[in-house]
């Protein structure tokens, strides 16, 4: 008799479990299938140079970082000014897939624009933060539909390849890279895949 | 200076609420006057210490503080002074404050304005939302602060969110806030009716009162949302079943179902632990509405991986304030159960059902919000729960509660005979029957769901004439206007409210089965027709705005050969956001609006126009009104202000004597 008030409280509880088992999955635990493999090609039009299209092809021959990116990832803006410093100061070559910069953003409706208003407001954004926050890319290409960046099984922004002289991915950082990241993680493995090279 | 000052007063309102959540309880656990009444200062503090934050942050905006991280991102020089008031709350931790400052508004009122309440009741009261305060106040200390600096200092912001730049928005936060925020007190007046074991007439009289009021809040903001999506997002549609409308639907429906509970509880003793699982129900649905619209999992659940402090934040106190209510519910309401007892018709069975069904369909909606996170989370798999779920479910639930809502004053408590209810209402059930089916061959739109809610409405509408006119017949006093006069404003409340429902279903019936819709393609000058209006652009010119520069068409709008108005749609780009926005104009009419919005470009200087002819579309504002102006009737009866007047020491009877129907009265 008493046990059916406790009804209300179990019924709870499952429904925390399933919350928090659902959200306990980190996808930066989930190795990617992808290190080893190499690089998928693409060709995507350039933002400072939308006529021009670019892709890993121009970048053979020299270890790179390929950094997804969008104006609305709150997390990009806090490792931008470490891609600035590593790009200017330690020569980095990095080069940035900018993903969804329409679609992916939460407070916009894609759904309205025609494709060409698209492409036209995420040049303009993209341009506009690049502007004003410094552009550490080599080149950063367009991905305004997000398919490049499925090829890459890009889960979220910001991630980070480390992409070898011969074009095969040998790391995936997930989230924004910070100093600490940097250091301990990102650096060892660029200084071997770097002096590998020499 | 003032950053600091506000984050100070943060800090201070933090520690007031901790001083307030325990002296509350202990005091009131341990019967201290003293303790007591420094709980009820520590409120009123609490609550200056949280203006004043708001206040500072507020400050911060007006002066175009680009040093304030949080005025760098919501604002720019050019944006329109009080585009940048309203900035305050349009961002995460703006609006994270702006709910604390509800909170603490709730919790002056209760320290304010209960003398009615015993000293340790009300006491207890002011613990329990101490308590939550002192949760909300560390998540936005913790992991959102507002006044976080900025170095270094940008010369220009980054704008408020186009869509967030109007009218609607201006008001629609506050009111939401204050409700979802109101049913906090319902919440805490339940808790502490476990804590003491104290539940009786009074306790729901106390309740009602603050209940209904945080409901007319949580009303009008859903109202103004709806309102807002109607004529801002540009596509004609007035609810879109979004994860963000939905979390404020369900606390609604749950604390509806709250208020209809709580009548049984006052006038019968009765549904007492119903009524205490519901308002807990109703504040925990309003904080998982926060935790899905704050925590991002709704853009995406790896938003919420990528980063978890905020959501983690949310989902614990989440889980910790529901988990230690349901244990204390468990724990403490087998004490509370009794009451009269009632046969299955009988306006209490009424009640029930309704009861049984709001909640069934508050639980249909969280389901259809929750399973595509959960699901996404679990397997990656995006799917999507669209309005066709919604409908599915909604309509089959509501259609009954329609029905009842409308029957049940007509019942008499304890135990009616169903042949004598449809001896007195059988008239008017058949006459809505009728009317319905006159009503839909009239319209020449003879379907299903246009039949159901004509039958809905007439039957709404026949059955409160009815109700009216019975009670007019029954009073003792001469004359009409002093029998209008001795019907308490708890009566005209439902009678309103539930008036309301049927003025609304009529919109929504008639919208959805008469709009009509045309994307036409128009050159300067040229004419389209639809339903009767013939629309003519002049032609569409590049305006100039504070922060952003607009294509501004006219459109004329004729009907019988006569010019009734000029529509100017915009189509408008924000600078610091570069996204076009559709600013849509509308000719309200009582029976029809015209709505105008600009598309695209064709190229060769034509554009693409938006026609939508909405008959009886602001009958569905008119009776949310209605519904809106119903609680506030009812939290103005007489009896709550009488009781308010009476002294603690006169004993409340347990179970007011209610014999036969209250209608008789």
């Amino acid at each position: 008799m008493k046990l059916k008030y406790l009804i209300p409280f179990l019924i709870f509880v499952t429904l925390v479990a399933l919350f928090a088992y659902a959200f306990r999955l980190d996808p930066r635990e989930v190795p990617s299938p992808l290190v080893g493999k190499p690089a998928s090609a693409f060709a995507l039009p350039r933002v400072d140079a939308p006529g021009t299209l670019a892709g890993p092809a121009d970048l053979r021959g020299q270890p790179w970082l390929l950094n997804v990116w969008a104006t609305w990832c709150v997390a990009c803006r806090e490792e931008h000014a470490m891609l600035v410093r590593l790009a200017r100061e330690e020569g980095v070559p990095i080069v940035g897939l900018n993903y969804k910069e329409i679609r992916g953003d939460a407070e916009l409706d894609a759904s309205r624009l025609s494709p060409q208003e698209e492409r036209e407001a995420a040049l303009l954004r993209a341009r506009t933060w690049l502007a004003q926050h410094g552009d550490p890319y080599r080149f950063s290409v367009l991905d305004l539909d997000g398919r490049v960046a499925i090829d890459y099984g890009v889960y979220g922004v910001p991630e980070t390849f480390l992409i070898d002289a011969e074009g095969v991915i040998r790391y995936k950082h997930v989230g924004p890279i910070d100093e600490r990241a940097w250091r301990e993680v990102l650096q060892p493995k660029w200084a071997a895949l770097v002096g590998g090279k020499r | 200076m003032i950053p600091e000052m506000g984050q100070f007063a943060l800090a201070l309102a933090w520690a007031l609420a901790l001083v307030q959540a325990v002296l509350g309880l202990a005091g009131a656990a341990r019967g201290s006057v003293g303790a007591m009444a420094a709980a009820r200062r520590a409120a009123l503090a609490q609550c200056a210490a949280l203006v004043l934050a708001y206040a500072c942050l507020t400050a911060a905006f007006l002066r175009i503080d680009f040093s304030v991280l949080l005025v760098a991102a919501n604002s720019s020089t050019r944006t329109p002074w009080f585009y940048r008031l309203t900035g305050v709350w349009g961002n995460h931790e703006g609006s994270m404050l702006l709910w604390a400052l509800s909170l603490s508004l709730w919790q002056a009122a209760v320290a304010g304005f209960s003398r009615s309440l015993t000293a340790a009741f009300r006491a207890r009261v002011l613990g329990v939302l101490g308590t939550v305060s002192v949760g909300f106040l560390a998540f936005l200390i913790l992991t959102s602060n507002p006044f976080e600096r900025l170095v270094p200092m940008p010369g220009e912001g980054r704008d408020l969110n186009p869509l967030l730049q109007d009218p609607g928005m201006i008001i629609h936060p506050p009111l939401l806030y204050m409700g979802y925020v109101g049913m906090a007190v319902a919440f805490a007046f339940a808790i502490a009716a476990l804590l003491s074991g104290r539940m009786d007439a009074a306790w729901a009289r106390w309740s009602r009162p603050w209940t209904l009021t945080a409901w007319v809040f949580l009303t009008l903001g859903i109202l103004v949302g709806s309102a807002w999506a109607y004529y801002e997002l540009g596509w004609g549609g007035w609810w879109f079943w979004d994860p963000v409308e939905n979390a404020s639907l369900m606390p609604w429906l749950v604390g509806t179902a709250l208020l209809h509970s709580l009548i049984v509880t006052e006038k019968r003793g009765a549904f007492r632990s119903w009524t205490v699982l519901l308002a807990i129900g109703a504040f925990s649905l309003s904080l998982l509405g926060t935790f899905l619209v704050r925590s991002g999992v709704i853009t995406s659940v790896h938003a919420f991986a990528t980063d978890p402090t905020r959501g983690v934040f949310i989902l614990g106190l989440l889980a910790l304030t529901v988990g230690v209510s349901l244990l204390l519910f468990a724990w403490r309401a087998p004490r509370l159960s009794g009451g009269g007892v009632f046969a299955p018709v009988s306006r209490e069975g009424s009640l029930l059902v309704n009861n049984v069904l709001m909640a069934a369909a508050a639980g249909a909606v969280l389901l259809g919000t929750v399973y595509p996170l959960i699901l996404d989370a679990l397997q990656g798999a995006k799917i999507s729960v669209g309005p066709p779920y919604f409908e599915t479910v909604f309509v089959p639930l509501m259609a009954p509660a329609v029905v009842l809502m409308a029957l049940a004053p007509f019942l008499r408590w304890k135990r009616d005979a169903l042949a004598r209810v449809l001896r007195r209402v059988g008239p008017e059930l058949v006459g809505a029957l009728l009317l319905a089916a006159l009503g839909v061959w009239a319209a020449g739109h003879a379907t299903p769901g246009a039949y159901l809610g004509l039958a809905l409405t007439a039957w709404v509408a026949l059955a409160s004439l009815r109700l009216l006119v019975e009670r007019l017949r029954q009073g003792a006093a001469p004359g009409l206007a002093a029998r209008l006069r001795g019907i308490p404003g708890s009566w005209w409340g439902m009678w309103l409210s539930h008036l309301g429902v049927g003025v609304f279903i009529l919109g929504v019936t008639l919208v959805g089965a008469l709009e009509q819709r045309l994307d036409v393609k128009m050159m300067p000058g040229q004419a389209a027709e639809l339903a009767g209006y013939r629309f003519v652009l002049r032609g569409v010119s590049e305006v100039p705005g504070p922060n952003y520069t607009a294509q501004r068409g006219e459109v004329e709008v004729w009907r019988e050969g006569q010019m009734r108005t000029v529509l100017v749609p915009e189509k408008r780009a924000y600078f610091r956001s570069a996204m076009p926005m559709t600013e849509s104009a509308i000719d309200w009419g009582v029976f029809r609006d015209v709505y105008v919005s600009l598309g695209d470009p064709t190229g060769d200087g034509g554009w693409v126009v938006l026609l939508f002819y909405k008959p009886f579309i602001s009958w569905i504002w008119f009776g949310a009104i209605l519904i809106a102006l119903g609680g506030v009737a009812a939290a103005l009866d007489r009896r709550y202000r009488r009781l308010a007047r009476r002294r603690d020491s006169v004993p409340v009877p347990e179970v007011l004597p209610e014999p036969v129907a209250e209608a008789a009265r």
